[in-house]
């Protein structure tokens, strides 16, 4: 039985509204108590591995809610090995795998693929299932036995769901397996070839736009069909300030809604695009000043629930081609909490709001176990030196793939430690 | 003198003094195309490869002519697909054309941006033929060449470009180049063709077209792509015809001494009828002339003018 204890660090841990010195004391995998640092006068006994976090953030483990394994079937962008040890070194104990892989996870069989491989990572995965059969937006997918399998969600994300029938079908059934279905909100009609942000920035670049109300009408449609089912909905990845609206207005009405919102939209706008850099093409795509001021705002007043990277890694073949042309996305496991910790530095949000939007809002959206430092939780832990500053070298990256905005850029908050049930998985000097 | 730039990729970018500096010294090229033999030593020794990814006749033959009436040698190469069709990079193509050591590459593209990228991979000097929809130098500095040459100056005129605003690399680099040279540009297009914030590009923005050319010194008609239907842009083409193309009656608004350009190749009865096109204020064949001589100024300013400098 592993004995630990994290002696002298700042632990932030919002589930409790911890914000102080204390001393973490793990037994069997799980916080046996917390104690204040300055009153812990306990002996540290024989054979209890002492992790020295004075000067150092100690957080419960991330839990990232949206990302890309790419196993099985894009194994050249990334794989669960590579993406799980990308997460363990950005602070992450948990991530949640979507179900566009090849063959997609719309079947039992995938999903204990999935967990097989997943054996003996440095972090959890959860899968999430697919809602209809190949995503192809016609049959539902055998949700009971996804859920029998272990997905914890059901998601054609990367494709919407057209069929507003089809869809209230999905959150209906879906619901009596406790799984909430994730809404990749996009109205394919509205964005047609658009490849970046509607607006200025579009214009002078002479790149086709995504209006947004290419998301906003999709969110308005899943809302009202999550109201007629009462049943839950969760918002993948929201990138308009109407949407946000829309996700506020609906939780005030008391519809079983969630949502989550990126590292990069709420840090970059569409600005990101001039110099037609295809590390700032993503899907939603970087919006315009309002929205990203709209998702913090509702970052703060818990509209948004969870920040997820949407860790989509691609391949050189698909990014370094034309703008137009380039695949959709970025890696944002190893990078998410060093910007996001440049947005509490620059005043535009709290530690406390990252910290729990990163742990406690997707294990309460999700319902999963995690995402608190409360005695008898599993030993998920992250610790952070914010004073070191690093910049992000394709060489450094755990994840298979380098598309991410910020190479080349330094960026402050490094992940010294990650610590998934009482174990250490992660360390960096 | 020359350019103090490896590329030239648009005219965002350009100064004003920059601009006058190519279009001046076009202007000292004409002379060339009009000798028995059109022929200049100048670049004798570059390479240039025009790589069109985009099928142009005119303007792909206009670069190689100006390329060999400056003695440079020039390689035509012809893609019919995209870098990921191909299943190749584009730094990868960059790079193995880089590898035969040519002094410039002129890029024609239907994506965006894609001469930028090449620019950046490459030592060698990039030109943009034309990127999607956005820029097209060239063509804008044989526009402001004719204007110039009929008006005398580009101060002060008043300049109506009339058309598919949203795609158009044409109208975006005009708009650029005559404001900055003290023109004032003001776009009409149905309202489905005007993009978001256009008028933050420095023009003014009008769905009337007969608004834009009221009292206008230059027209300049953009080609309608037929396949835009399609994509409901515009009902039908008998439709833009009628409200939006350019026949005698709405010229009457514009001034007197009007003169009508147009990047061509022109639909002639569609955004343009031909008594127009083929009229009195029609430059549209001295704007091919002009190119030849643009492209000149742009090699020489690029490879040629340094080399002279050093000596």
């Amino acid at each position: 039985m592993n004995r630990l204890v994290i002696k002298g660090g700042r632990v932030v841990d919002p589930a409790q509204n911890l914000d102080g010195f204390y001393n973490i004391y793990v037994m069997g995998g799980r916080v046996a108590s917390i104690k204040k640092a300055e009153a812990d006068t306990s002996e540290v006994g024989e054979g209890v591995d002492v992790v020295d976090a004075s000067g150092l953030l100690v957080v419960p483990g991330f839990i990232d809610a949206h990302v890309h394994l790419r196993e099985p079937g894009y194994e050249y962008k990334e794989d669960i090995e590579t993406g799980s040890k990308a997460a363990a070194a950005g602070g992450f104990t948990g991530v949640m795998c979507m179900a566009n892989t090849r063959p997609v996870n719309d079947n039992e069989s995938v999903t204990k693929f999935i967990l097989k491989r997943a054996e003996g990572q440095p972090v959890k995965v959860y899968p999430v299932g697919a809602v209809t059969q190949g995503q192809k937006g016609e049959k539902l997918t055998e949700m009971g036995e996804l859920r029998a399998a272990g997905c914890v969600a059901v998601s054609d994300d990367g494709v919407p769901v057209v069929d507003p029938g089809l869809m209230r079908r999905a959150l209906e059934y879906s619901n009596s397996f406790n799984m909430p279905v994730i809404t990749h909100a996009e109205d394919k009609c509205l964005v047609g070839q658009g490849s970046m942000n509607e607006g200025f920035v579009a214009t002078r670049l002479g790149l086709k736009g995504i209006p947004n109300a290419a998301e906003d009408t999709m969110v308005a449609r899943d809302i009202s069909l999550a109201e007629l089912t009462g049943c839950r909905l969760h918002v993948a990845h929201v990138s308009t300030r109407g949407a946000v609206e829309l996700i506020r207005a609906a939780k005030a009405r008391g519809v079983k809604v969630t949502a989550e919102a990126t590292p990069h939209h709420l840090a970059l706008t569409d600005e990101a695009v001039a110099g037609y850099s295809t590390n700032a093409k993503m899907n939603p795509p970087l919006r315009a000043r309002e929205d990203v001021e709209a998702l913090r705002a509702g970052l703060k007043d818990g509209t948004i629930d969870c920040i997820a990277t949407d860790h989509a890694p691609h391949a050189s073949i698909e990014k370094d081609v034309e703008f137009d042309k380039a695949a959709n996305g970025i890696i944002g496991l190893e990078t998410a909490f060093s910007v996001l910790y440049g947005l509490v530095e620059e005043g535009a949000l709290t530690l406390t709001e990252v910290v729990r939007a990163m742990s406690n809002g997707p294990a309460r959206a999700f319902k999963l176990e995690g995402g608190r430092l409360s005695v008898g939780t599993p030993a998920d832990i992250a610790i952070f030196d914010l004073e070191k500053k690093w910049i992000v070298e394709p060489g450094k990256l755990k994840s298979k793939s380098k598309n991410s905005p910020w190479l080349g850029k330094e960026l402050k908050g490094v992940c010294v430690k990650t610590i998934k049930g009482g174990a250490i998985v992660h360390s960096r000097g | 003198m020359r350019l103090k730039r490896k590329d030239l990729l648009g005219i965002e970018e350009l100064s004003r003094e920059e601009l006058e500096l190519i279009l001046s010294t076009a202007a000292s090229f004409k002379e060339v195309s009009e000798r028995e033999i059109k022929k200049v030593p100048t670049l004798r020794g570059k390479t240039v490869i025009n790589l069109f990814y985009e099928p142009s006749t005119r303007t792909r033959t206009s670069f190689e002519i100006a390329a060999k009436r400056m003695s440079a040698d020039a390689v035509n190469i012809s893609v019919s697909t995209s870098s990921v069709v191909k299943g190749e990079t584009l730094r990868d193509t960059a790079r193995n054309l880089e590898a035969m050591r040519p002094d410039c590459i002129v890029v024609r593209h239907a994506s965006s941006g894609t001469p930028h990228m090449l620019a950046g991979y490459v030592g060698c000097s990039v030109v943009n033929a034309g990127d999607g929809s956005h820029e097209h130098p060239s063509q804008a500095l044989l526009d402001m060449l004719t204007v110039k040459e009929r008006k005398g100056t580009l101060e002060g005129l008043k300049i109506a470009i009339i058309g598919d605003i949203a795609h158009s690399r044409v109208a975006r680099s005009n708009i650029y180049g005559f404001t900055k040279m003290g023109s004032s540009v003001t776009v009409a297009g149905p309202p489905t063709m005007l993009p978001i914030g256009m008028e933050k590009l420095g023009c003014k923005v009008t769905s009337n077209v007969e608004e834009a050319i009221s009292g206008a010194d230059v027209v300049m008609m953009l080609r309608i792509q037929m396949e835009r239907q399609s994509e409901s842009f515009f009902p039908t083409v008998r439709e833009y015809s009628r409200f939006y193309g350019l026949d005698e009656r709405k010229l009457r608004k514009a001034k007197e001494d009007v003169i009508i350009l147009h990047p061509g190749p022109i639909n002639r009865g569609v955004e343009i009828s031909s008594e127009v096109a083929d009229g009195r204020y029609s430059l549209i064949l001295d704007q091919v002339t002009n190119g030849v001589a643009v492209r000149m100024a742009i090699f020489y300013l690029l490879l040629g003018a340094a080399k002279e400098e050093q000596a």
